[in-house]
């Protein structure tokens, strides 16, 4: 697509703004509608987006795909993790109110912050790595046959 | 509206048009569940049904053919299959409490306990989040874990890693 002059500059005015809205949607979502899965969604559609005007090599550059196999397996770490933690503190699985025994309430927030954010990176990386592995395959099709 | 885009879904033969038109399928549903009060499923509904759902029909297009292929013959068992299927989900749909009855059974027994409860347990003002992440932990790591799976799938399907495979067959050569 580089000869697309208006969708090459829009894109690099949106990529920025999208990011920072995944954000406010994932560190947002305990106060308002959202959470990791949709921040995370979010994310993985700024450089999908990015990857369709630019093409899949610079965007590979951004964001190499073996970084974004090993976040996918390491969100779902981030969850079972903080289970396991709860756990290791003497409580049940996932029971964040166990990080802060004197105030549960406190635990309980951080313990939605931080699984929020593993289902967040693991959805972001699991969108971009089916994107990579779609958009990878050979048949290009060129910009008249649409 | 709905019905209407669903049925020309059904009409076009031109696949590009049918991607987009799903497209527009799943945003009039994210702005039906926002007219129902579920701002969370809408949001979930506009960014993945419209969103990424949209580029992987397109990226599936691009690799696979771009028009529908003609049925060869018109065959009575789906369409006797679709009816009566049809006809049973609205029989059971007549058992149902009326839509927004206060008594309903989805009202008054866990609903209004996770209500009044989750701003002492839990404190934060997003009760779907407080559900999901926290009364529900265990389901929402499932699903967490099913969507890793879904990646582990389409990796070992088709590709992003067949290259190291190759690099491995030729040095083994």
């Amino acid at each position: 697509m580089r000869h697309h002059l208006l969708l090459r500059v829009i894109t690099k005015l949106l990529v920025g703004p999208i990011i920072l809205f995944a954000l406010y949607v994932q560190f947002h979502g305990d106060y308002s509608p959202g959470g990791g899965f949709q921040a995370g969604v979010i994310f993985a559609v700024a450089f999908i987006l990015f990857g369709i005007v630019f093409g899949l090599t610079k965007v590979k550059q951004v964001f190499p795909p073996w970084i974004v196999h090993k976040l996918a397996a390491l969100g779902v770490l981030i969850y079972a993790g903080t289970g396991i933690y709860s756990l290791m503190l003497g409580s049940t699985f996932l029971n964040y109110g166990a990080f802060t025994p004197a105030h549960p309430e406190h635990g309980q927030h951080w313990g939605i912050l931080i699984v929020e954010l593993g289902v967040g990176i693991t959805v972001a990386a699991v969108m971009v790595a089916i994107y990579y592995a779609f958009a990878a395959r050979p048949p290009v099709i060129n910009d008249e046959e649409w | 509206m709905l019905v209407v885009t669903a049925i020309a879904i059904l009409m076009m033969r031109h696949l590009f048009a049918v991607v987009m038109l799903s497209s527009v399928f799943s945003l009039l549903c994210a702005l039906l569940f926002v007219t129902l009060d579920a701002v969370d499923v809408a949001f979930t509904e506009a960014a993945v049904g419209a969103g990424i759902s949209t580029v992987l029909l397109l990226g599936t297009m691009a690799l696979t053919a771009r028009n529908e292929k003609m049925p060869r013959n018109f065959s009575p068992v789906p369409l006797l299959v679709v009816l009566v299927t049809g006809g049973v989900l609205i029989y059971g749909t007549l058992d149902m409490p009326d839509f927004g009855s206060a008594t309903s059974p989805a009202q008054s027994h866990l609903a209004t306990q996770y209500l009044t409860q989750s701003p002492h347990d839990i404190g934060i003002p997003n009760v779907v989040t407080a559900i999901l992440a926290s009364y529900r932990g265990y389901d929402t790591l499932g699903e967490t874990v099913v969507v890793f799976t879904a990646c582990v799938g389409v990796l070992i399907l088709i590709g992003g890693l067949a290259r190291r495979r190759r690099k491995d067959e030729g040095g083994a050569n």
